[in-house]
């Protein structure tokens, strides 16, 4: 594996990492708004916030780790990405802003206030909408590139297909990650009335999950009809990821093995986050950047790979440890500590 | 025109950034080390007093730490955003320290989330107090992590710049340059003696008011004997700034002091203002002291601002905002010596009103110096954003629309600094530590030793 692969895989790694727990996050955050405003039982929403009020800034640092990291290993993304995302990065700034501070204070605050609740509920889900910028420009077509000024053509970004099929898929992927993820959760804490009201969520938010990722995949063989043949030769990918979803949703129907149920949402969204970004290489943004053209100097590349290990025997462990006190002890989850 | 000017607005709207930024920062650098020392005391004496100061602090501390790190995410983006020039060509060496930071960072926020969830987990004491450690070697690591960048951006070194590309890098030598020891010593201190300040303005505050419960007392000892340690750690550093300044960056010193001749015996100039000739009027000179300031002696040779030329020039004001910086300094020192003093040899007249107004005053002259100083150490070094590299015009981005951004965010600091300070009043007023201190049977009402 050369350093430059190695170098993607690992950033790659961590977006899915942030994939995972953030649409956990994102979604609760709505879910406790929208549980608060219909009057659900007021125990789900101190079930939710036991779970997140522990992990919020963790999370965080799974993006802050991307974005520093990219940047570290290709700094010609810098130049790129961030010239052309200087509006809708700094929106995402914002709402990022918004919702983490809301949530602070909302949660260790004096009161349980709505309008706190509300913006960070209501951010939840605008800020993956927001973040989808960049994949959507990394299939190219919307940049106007010239020698000294990397400009984004907003008019065919907000007229593409594309684009918003990809808004669509990260929003309904937020609620049905999230959802799956609380039904268990609710379920390990004893939460009877809880684990019913996240299964039915959980169930609802399927089927435009699957029907979402349809659509990309025909938006997509239109917009960037080479990526998409690169998609198709390895189309076992993703079809192991449909079964891995039909088996998470048949377990969450059933109300059996919840805890496999959720393994199997992180292996479908793995597999085809992993099949999208190893049919997307050599590009970085298409077709202006590849791996190999925006890459770091050989020395820092080790430099970054040492300070990697290290980071990782330090963080392993540590976040094990948060794990067993917050996730796997049942004590804890069912509010008893 | 300046309204159309991308490269200012990129400058103004990373200074805000960063502004806003310095003061989550620096509490959340500081205040982990006072959060330990409380707790630390209430195991050894077994004083509940000291363990509610902690518990206290660290409540608050969160919401400062919520903020900071909002605002952390948005200056690591906007520094692609705004100078995506700067970070595509010093992309290839600040990234080691960049990268370690967030580890840094990752660290502190995995053992912050679990400190705070396990108060009453743990039988041992002691295992809760020791997970507060890896917080404040998180917290400092990443505070020097983020500072060698930035010590890099002063003095850079550790590679060759080849047609705009740098070659030959060595990610260390880079990283440990020479602005590096002073820089981040500097920073580590003043963000204990700032954070230390701050915990003791509101202790001081409450006795001010009547209030002399013996937990608020606790409290401003506890962080006056902190903050004057801090203090004597600060003047002790700066004055090893002054010497690298003198040494590695002459023209960022001869800006602060107005010193334009190069010439033995310098003076230190203090205060005044410019008048239109250049010359200085209504300053206070201090002979020989930018001698001893830049070399530790009276006759040492200091570089005036003349030897560079005028276009390279940092802007003459940054001497206001070097003088504020140490001022406070000073001041710092000073009012915590008292406290001391006071508490030492007269310690009857230990609460009087003076010296608790002065106290108080600290916390936000605290902030005064840490924002002057860093406007010093920032401004000082245009019109370079890579001292002697790159100009910071080269850096900036070519977008359009930075303007509207600078709104937004303006906006959007406005609105989390209101809520931030609604927020953390309401926490307090709404159980007083008394209140709180009676609730979980450490003590009766109206109890006060």
């Amino acid at each position: 594996m050369t350093y430059e692969v190695l170098g993607i895989t690992v950033l790659w790694l961590f977006l899915y990492g942030y994939l995972i727990v953030a649409s956990i996050d994102f979604g609760a955050g709505f879910f406790h708004y929208y549980n608060k405003e219909s009057k659900k039982d007021y125990r789900i929403n101190k079930l939710i916030q036991r779970y997140l009020s522990p992990v919020w800034e963790i999370t965080n640092v799974f993006l802050v780790f991307f974005f520093i990291g990219i940047v570290g290993f290709f700094p010609d993304t810098a130049y790129y990405y961030g010239s052309a995302l200087l509006v809708p990065g700094s929106i995402s700034i914002i709402l990022l802003a918004i919702r983490g501070s809301y949530y602070a204070f909302n949660t260790y605050g004096a009161k349980d206030n709505r309008l706190y609740s509300f913006l960070y509920g209501a951010t939840g889900l605008l800020i993956p909408a927001s973040f989808t910028v960049v994949l959507t420009i990394s299939e190219g077509g919307f940049l106007e590139v010239t020698d000294d000024r990397v400009q984004l053509q907003y008019g065919a970004l907000f007229s593409s297909g594309y684009s918003w099929s990809v808004v669509i898929l990260a929003i309904v992927s937020v609620l049905y990650i999230s959802a799956m993820f609380l039904t268990y959760y609710a379920n390990r804490a004893g939460d009877p009335q809880a684990y019913q009201l996240f299964r039915k969520y959980a169930l609802f938010w399927s089927a435009p999950t699957i029907a979402a990722c349809v659509l990309i995949f025909f938006t997509l063989s239109q917009h960037n009809p080479e990526h998409f043949s690169s998609m198709i030769s390895i189309g076992w990918v993703f079809f192991l990821s449909l079964l891995f979803f039909c088996a998470a949703v048949a377990l969450v129907y059933q109300g059996k093995y919840l805890g496999l149920a959720f393994v199997l949402v992180m292996l479908q969204y793995g597999t085809a986050w992993f099949g999208y970004g190893a049919s997307h290489l050599p590009y970085l943004l298409y077709p202006y950047l590849t791996i190999y053209d925006g890459f770091v100097n050989e020395a820092m590349a080790i430099a970054l790979i040492a300070a990697f290990i290290g980071g990782l025997l330090l963080l392993i462990p540590s976040l094990y440890l948060a794990m067993r006190l917050f996730l796997f002890d049942d004590e804890y989850v069912q509010g008893k500590k | 025109m300046f309204e159309a000017d991308p490269v200012m607005l990129s400058r103004i709207l990373t200074g805000l950034t960063l502004a806003f930024h310095v003061i989550f920062a620096t509490l959340g650098v500081g205040v982990p080390i006072m959060i330990a020392l409380a707790e630390w005391m209430g195991i050894r004496r077994n004083d509940p007093h000291y363990t509610m100061l902690a518990r206290r602090w660290a409540r608050g501390f969160v919401i400062t730490v919520a903020v900071g790190v909002v605002t952390g995410t948005a200056i690591g983006l906007q520094l692609s955003l705004l100078w995506p020039n700067f970070m595509q060509v010093a992309g290839q060496v600040i990234a080691l320290p960049m990268f370690m930071e967030v580890f840094a960072f990752f660290f502190e926020a995995i053992f912050l989330g679990i400190y705070l969830y396990t108060w009453d987990r743990f039988k041992s004491k002691v295992r809760h107090f020791l997970l507060i450690i890896p917080v404040i070697l998180g917290a400092t690591a990443s505070a020097f992590f983020i500072t060698t960048v930035n010590a890099f951006m002063n003095t850079p070194q550790g590679f060759e710049l080849v047609d705009g590309v740098m070659r030959n890098i060595q990610p260390l030598e880079a990283m440990f340059n020479p602005a590096t020891p002073t820089k981040t010593a500097h920073v580590i201190i003043t963000c204990y003696l700032t954070s230390a300040f701050i915990l003791a303005m509101i202790a001081a505050w409450k006795l001010f008011r009547g209030n002399d419960h013996a937990y608020h007392k606790k409290g401003l000892h506890l962080s006056m004997v902190a903050a004057f340690i801090f203090s004597i750690g600060t003047v002790l550093i700066g004055d090893l700034s002054g010497k690298f300044l003198a040494e590695y960056q002459p023209e960022k010193l001869a800006a602060a002091e107005w010193h334009f001749e190069t010439e033995t015996e310098a003076p230190l100039v203090l205060g005044g203002v410019l008048n239109d000739e250049g010359e200085v009027e209504y300053a206070l000179e201090i002979p020989y002291a930018l001698s001893i300031l830049a070399y530790g002696t009276p006759g040492a040779e200091v570089e005036g601002l003349n030897e560079t030329p005028e276009d390279l020039w940092p802007p003459l004001w940054v001497h206001y905002a070097f003088d504020l910086m140490v001022f406070i300094g000073m001041y710092l020192t000073f009012i915590s010596g008292a406290y001391l003093a006071i508490y030492k040899f007269k310690r009857h007249l230990l609460y009087n009103r003076p010296l608790l107004f002065g106290i108080i005053a600290g916390g936000p002259l605290a902030f005064v110096a840490i924002q002057s100083g860093w406007f010093y150490a920032e401004v000082g070094r245009q019109p370079w954003i890579l001292n002697g590299l790159m100009k910071t015009a080269e850096g900036a981005t070519q977008a359009d629309h930075v303007g509207l951004m600078l709104i937004l965010f303006i906006l959007l600091y406005l609105f989390l600094g209101i809520s931030t300070v609604l927020v953390l009043r309401g926490m307090f007023k709404k159980k007083p530590a008394e209140q709180e201190l009676y609730e979980r049977g450490i003590e009766t009402r109206g109890d006060s030793a």
